[in-house]
Parts: structure tokens; C-alpha cells; sequence
């Protein structure tokens, strides 16, 4: 077994250097005294707001909101490219399921306005926990389009490196990976780090028993999280009254002893702002704290799921005129914030990261059947060499030829 | 590894040695482990101010401070997930899970994500983790104390899964868990938490220090020599096959006992070798055996040592039923008796 004895050889360098950063003697803040630290916050103050934060209305009208100022112009406008973007990577994406280039896609398309928002919130050390659903975020948030597709294509569970960017892998499973956004964030305290993390998930994940351990934990240790439901309406086919009777789901923050807030998941500039401040929140020390997105899941869960035997077109079609683009292209233009030349850049800009994905998923990827044994452990166990080696006669066979 | 590791002669004559129990020497490991290493954590239920309801965490949190070693709510799915995440991050946490059948609820998290993310980032995030599990029967306990889950384990890909059985085992084989970069499932045998071996622990520490490399980890060790058939067996069996080799012994009949430790990597050498030389062999665990860990090691020792076999390999397991009640444990567990049978029945007369 002499492989896997070397393999405390092989420690990671992150480990290493955490071992390295990490004082023996450092005087880290107790969670019993951040606790008592913490501003009061009479109950009322972890309750959301009575209805969803909104500043930039369907009709493209700014409402003013006491509590959230509207980003600036120039914000707005950067956030609107990457929206246009969003949109783009969706209908892309559908379009190369329907060709059979990949597998599977779970669109976010309508939701593009949490996408965007859940990536650029966050500074560079930041961490971004995503699900299946947001792809959209994990490119917004720098990673390359095609490493992230790569698990739709099918060519490996996941095609990019996480530490790159601080980009967890994308969540399968529900409500999991709040826990290992919890667990990041609780290392990040430990050492000192100005490190935030924001995880998503949807309103199903809500029901699940990890969304409410993670709740629970994040609180309990005072850590820097940002907990985001994109509420869309639907789990799959099952609707929201048959997960929750809330009053919201945001409303589940003061049973954690968390603040909860809700804001409009297709107003881009307000989620800028509610987000942001959660961010600012859990960076200065304050804790977490629970965000619901309110949006609508415009396409079907996925390709293989057929939406009309569980919705109405009625129901779809209600959402359209909220749509996060032309509410915020209408904002704009009023305000002459955007013209033609930026549109048709923007555009353009969109078509060519399309092109990008497409020439990519048109290329074939050869896969190593090898990399089955690769990554199971840091050594090879002798098990599984004897079946890499098996695999590698079994394919060497097949290569003599008749 | 080519060579048979010898369990190293007991160090009774050692003026240093003194009585150490199996909980100790776990205590021993994981405060050595958190004073050479920061980033090195301990958390779960009861281990902080109590030390553990096997005090196996005793004192950690008074010397090390409620940052390294702590308290969490009751969810060990939050347990194990929140371990990942500080794994992510730099961090190397040892969580404890109170009893074996009360790690059920953290499952999705070990099997889905502790076994997986490795693999699943092709080896760009790793898991230096460790889930100290106390598991196993022998001690009276209630309902969902005693489970051996071993085998739920051991079938999932990704996991290293060890089983101590001896207190200079309890300390090394926890020592390199805590340094091994890959995810640990380590169980530990509650009937041997108070079973006492004479250790220095001063002269175990400064052994590991100098080792170079994981001597245990993937490594089984010959816990007795003998000549007429082996005993294979891993955590609290080993002690039964021990006596059973020792009784065996008075009645002429000379067994050979191994004890696998490490049941993820499995050391298929070690035991091919002896049940090769002994062409005779019986498996022993506490677990169902139906689809077991036994079942594994069974069909492994058969497709290797086929040809040098005098007997069908033969098992000696729990019965295919629920852990029982404490007053009918004694029927279910493997006895020195049911061992001993079993080692008659290897076809002698042939």
C-alpha cells in the first residue's frame, strides 16, 4: 500500500498554507460574545418587509424605497449588458439541448436578474455557492462558459477548477451545499479573512432538512453567509403553497434569529441593492442573513419536463410583462442612459460569447476513460489499479483490429 | 507492500510505558493532532466542556479555546456539511458523531458529497476530513447505540474507512487520518474505548513525528501467528478472534489472526499471504453479514487463494436481523464459541 502512504505527501497548497497563516495563539473572537456584541435587534428587525423590495417597477418607473438606494446609472447599465448576456446564454443553451449537444439545461431564463445580481455583489474573495440553475450566475461570475457546461454535456460531473474564481461546484442534490457555504465561511472567520459567501438555492430547497441545519448553523456561529431563494414558484411541478405556508419564505429568517427580506427577483437594481447590503452586513460583522427573491420560472424545469400537465400559458404569460430586460431597457432609455450604439454593443457582445458556446459544444471532447480512476483518492488504491488496468486491456483489445 | 507488518512487541517492559485506554490514546491523537497543526478542528455534539460522552475529546476545548474545539446544534448532516466547507477552506475538521446509528442523518452528505466532491472537481478540491464514528455492540446498549455500519461505508467510493482495534492503533491510525488529504470514516469500537494496552505515549508521538509516509492506512497486521488457518477480522472482533486463537492454542490448533484495520484501502496482500500459507480461513464481524463487509472479504480471499484453500472460507457475522436488546446481544454477537465451530467445520478430515 505504498501509494497511498505517500499521499501525506500530497497535501493541497491550500492546506498548506492555511497551516502556515494560521497562528497557533491567534485570539479568535468567541461566538458567545459576537452574539451579545450584536446590535440589539428587537424581533421586529429580522422580520421582511411587508411586501417585495421594488425600485425599478414592470413599467420601467423608479420607486423610491427609504431603505434601498437605487444603484447608479452606471451600474444599472453594466448590469443590464450582463443581463442581455444571461438571456443569451439561456437561449443558447436550449437551443444546443434541442440539437443534442448537451444533455440536459435547467434555464434560468426570467430569473436572469438574480443571476446577475448573486455574482456581482460579491469582491473577488468572495465565495458564490450555486445549484443547476445557475449557470448564468457562475459565467456572470467570470468562470469560462464552456468549463461550466461541461456538466450538461456530460463530459465530467464538474469542468471547472472552484478556486479560480470561488465558485463552489454547481448543486445537484437540494439545500446541501448550504452547508458547505456555512462551513467556508466558518473557516474564513476562524482565519481572520474578510471572505463573504452567498448561496443559492430555490424555493423548493427551502423543505429540505439541510436548509434549515445550514440556517440554524450560519446563525449559531455568527458567520458571514448570505443565504438567497430564488423563489420562481415552482419545484419542479409541485407549487409553492404545497411547500410552504409562510407568509414568505423570507419570513423563516427570525425562527433562525436571522433578518429576512424579499424583494422583486425580476428588478435587477433592487436586488442590487438588498443584496449588496446583505453582503456589506455579513462583511462588517454582522451575521447572516436570508434573502427570497421573488421571480418566475419561465421554461420548464428542464428539456425532458413537460410544464403545461402542472401550469397554464395564462399563468406563464402574466409573468411577461415583468420580464427583469425590458423593465430595466425601458428604465434606461427614459433616462437616456442607454442608446442604440450601447444596445447594439451590448448585443453583439452577447452574440459573441453565443458563438463562443457553440463553436465550443460543436467541438468533440475526447474523454479519458482512465480519469474513472483518477480522482477517487489522492493515490490509487491497489484495487483500483488492478481495474485501471483491466479497463486498459479491455481497451487495448478492442483497438487490434480484426 | 510485500512485506507482512508484525504488530510491534508490546512495550510492557518500557520503564515509561503506563496504562492507557483505547479513549485516551484517541485523546491523545487529536490533541497532538491540534497542537502541530492550526488548522486542525474538532466539533459535534458533547465534545466540547464534556469532553464527549466517551470523554474522547477531554480537555480539548480548554486547552485549544471553543474556536478549535466545540459544540454545534443536534444535526449531523449540518455537522458533516459545515466540515466540508471548512475542508474547502483550508481547514482539517475532525467532527464526531455521537453513535453510529445517529450518523444516518449526516448519509447524503458523506455519500453525495464528502466521497464525491474530490472526484467530482478531478482532485482540485480536496477533503481532509475526519467522521470519528463510535460504532459497534458488545456494551448493553439501547436501541441505535450499537449498529456496525461499516459496510454502508465501505461500498461507497471515495471513503477511507478504518476500524482500530488495539489502543497503539487507536492512537497512529487516527494520527494519520487527521493527515491523510482524503476523507476518513474512522470507527471506533465503543465495547474497546476502556480496554488498556502499557503505552508510552511520549515514545508513540515521537514515532509518528519521524514516520515517513501512512504505515496503517491500507496496511492489515498480523495480530498473532499461527500455521493451521486464519482469523480475519477488524475493530471490537478483534479481540474476540484473539481468544478464540488463544483457546484454539490450548486444544493444539494454531491460529493465525489478522487484523485488517483498514477496511478502505483493504490490504489484500496481508491476507491473501497468510490464508495462502494457512489454507484455511473464517471471517469475523459483528455487522449482518448479508452483503457485508465479511461477504467482500470472503469473495476477495476465494478469487485469490482459490487453489490454495482446503475449506470453503467460512464467516462468522451478526445474524441478518436489527440490532437486538442488551439481554439478547450475547446471542447474536460473534462468540469465541461460534468462532471456534466455525474452525471445526474447515474440513479437516480432508
Amino acid at each position: 500500500m505504498e501509494a497511498v502512504s505517500q499521499g501525506i505527501e500530497s497535501l493541497t497548497q491550500r492546506h498548506m498554507e492555511a497551516k502556515m497563516t494560521i497562528p497557533a495563539d491567534r485570539q479568535f473572537d468567541s461566538p458567545m460574545k459576537d452574539r451579545e456584541h450584536r446590535s440589539g435587534n428587537p424581533e421586529t428587525a429580522l422580520l421582511p418587509s411587508s411586501s417585495p423590495v421594488q425600485l425599478i417597477d414592470s413599467s420601467g418607473t423608479h420607486r423610491h424605497d427609504d431603505r434601498y438606494p437605487l444603484p447608479d446609472g452606471d451600474e444599472l447599465v453594466r448590469a443590464y449588458a450582463r443581463l442581455v448576456t444571461g438571456r443569451r446564454v439561456n437561449d443558447q443553451a436550449n437551443a444546443l439541448v434541442r440539437q443534442g449537444r448537451m444533455a440536459v439545461y435547467p434555464s434560468s431564463h426570467g430569473q436572469e436578474a438574480c443571476q446577475v445580481a448573486a455574482a456581482v455583489v460579491l469582491d473577488k474573495q468572495d465565495w458564490l455557492f450555486p445549484t443547476y440553475r445557475d449557470t448564468v450566475a457562475v459565467i456572470t461570475r467570470g468562470v469560462d462558459p464552456l468549463e461550466v457546461l461541461t456538466l450538461l454535456r456530460g463530459d465530467w460531473h464538474s469542468g471547472y477548477d472552484p478556486y479560480e474564481h470561488n465558485v463552489a461546484t454547481q448543486a445537484t442534490p437540494l439545500a446541501t451545499q448550504l452547508l458547505h457555504a456555512v462551513g467556508v465561511a466558518h473557516a474564513a472567520k476562524l482565519r481572520g479573512e474578510n471572505t463573504v459567501v452567498l448561496a443559492l438555492c430555490g424555493d423548493g430547497a427551502t423543505s429540505e432538512g439541510d436548509f434549515h441545519e445550514a440556517l440554524n448553523f450560519a446563525a449559531v456561529f455568527h458567520v458571514p453567509v448570505v443565504f438567497f431563494v430564488q423563489n420562481n414558484e415552482y419545484a419542479i411541478s409541485v407549487p409553492l403553497k404545497n411547500q410552504s405556508v409562510a407568509p414568505s419564505l423570507a419570513h423563516k429568517g427570525i425562527g433562525y434569529g436571522m433578518p429576512g427580506e424579499r424583494v422583486d427577483g425580476n428588478d435587477v437594481a433592487a436586488l442590487l441593492s438588498v443584496l449588496g447590503a446583505a453582503v456589506s452586513r455579513a462583511r462588517d460583522g454582522g451575521g447572516p442573513s436570508l434573502v427570497e427573491a421573488h421571480t418566475y420560472r419561465m421554461q420548464a424545469h428542464t428539456n425532458a419536463d413537460d410544464a403545461t400537465r402542472y401550469r397554464s400559458a395564462a399563468d406563464v404569460d402574466s409573468w411577461i410583462p415583468k420580464d427583469p430586460l425590458s423593465r430595466m431597457r425601458t428604465y434606461l432609455r427614459n433616462l437616456n442612459l442607454l442608446d442604440d450604439a450601447a444596445e447594439a454593443r451590448f448585443a453583439a457582445e452577447a452574440d459573441f460569447l453565443a458563438a463562443s458556446i457553440r463553436d465550443g459544444l460543436n467541438e468533440e471532447v475526447e474523454v479519458d476513460p482512465q480519469d474513472l480512476f483518477a480522482f477517487v483518492y489522492s493515490q490509487k488504491t491497489s484495487q483500483l489499479r488492478e481495474q485501471a488496468e483491466m479497463l486498459r486491456e479491455e481497451l487495448t483489445r478492442e483497438e487490434i483490429p480484426s | 507492500m510485500t512485506q507482512i507488518a508484525e504488530r510491534p512487541a508490546g512495550s510492557a517492559r518500557d520503564s515509561t510505558a503506563v496504562p492507557v485506554t483505547f479513549a485516551k490514546a484517541l485523546n491523545a491523537a487529536l490533541a497532538d493532532a491540534m497542537e502541530a497543526d492550526a488548522s486542525v478542528l474538532m466539533f459535534g455534539e458533547d465534545v466540547g466542556p464534556l469532553g464527549g460522552v466517551f470523554r474522547v475529546t477531554d480537555g480539548l476545548t480548554a486547552r485549544f479555546g471553543e474556536e478549535r474545539c466545540f459544540d454545534t446544534p443536534l444535526a449531523e448532516a449540518g455537522i458533516v456539511g459545515m466540515a466540508i466547507g471548512m475542508a474547502m477552506n483550508g481547514m482539517r475538521p475532525v467532527v464526531e458523531m455521537q453513535f453510529d446509528a445517529f450518523a444516518y442523518p449526516a448519509f447524503e452528505q458523506v455519500v453525495s458529497h464528502v466521497a464525491k466532491i474530490p472526484n467530482r472537481t478531478r482532485g482540485r478540491v480536496m477533503l481532509p476530513m475526519v467522521i470519528r464514528i463510535p460504532y459497534a455492540g458488545g456494551i448493553g446498549g439501547v436501541e441505535h447505540h450499537c449498529d456496525s455500519s461499516e459496510s454502508y461505508y465501505a461500498h461507497t467510493p471515495g471513503l477511507t474507512v478504518l476500524a482500530p482495534a488495539t489502543v497503539r492503533d487507536a492512537y497512529t491510525m487516527l494520527r494519520e487520518a487527521i493527515a491523510l488529504p482524503d476523507p476518513v470514516v474512522f470507527l471506533e469500537p465503543k465495547k474497546l474505548y476502556w480496554s488498556k494496552e502499557e503505552l508510552d505515549l511520549t515514545e508513540l508521538r515521537r514515532t509518528f513525528d519521524e514516520q515517513t509516509g501512512l504505515r496503517s492506512i491500507g496496511s492489515a497486521v498480523v495480530a498473532r501467528a499461527g500455521t493451521d488457518a486464519t482469523l480475519i477480522a477488524y475493530g471490537p472482533s478483534v479481540p474476540t478472534a484473539m481468544a478464540a486463537a488463544a483457546a484454539a492454542a490450548a486444544e493444539g490448533r494454531s491460529l493465525e489472526v489478522i487484523d485488517v484495520r483498514s477496511i478502505v484501502p483493504f490490504d489484500d496482500e496481508t491476507v491473501c499471504a497468510s490464508v495462502r500459507r494457512t489454507g484455511r480461513a473464517v471471517v469475523i464481524a459483528e455487522a449482518p453479514g448479508f452483503a457485508s463487509v465479511a461477504s467482500e472479504i470472503v469473495a476477495r480471499v476465494q478469487e485469490r487463494c482459490f487453489h490454495a484453500l482446503a475449506a470453503p472460507v467460512l464467516r462468522v457475522t451478526g445474524f441478518d436481523v436489527p440490532y437486538p436488546s442488551p439481554k439478547l446481544e450475547s446471542y447474536y454477537l460473534p462468540s469465541v464459541d461460534r468462532i471456534l465451530d466455525a474452525v471445526d467445520a474447515l474440513q479437516w478430515e480432508d
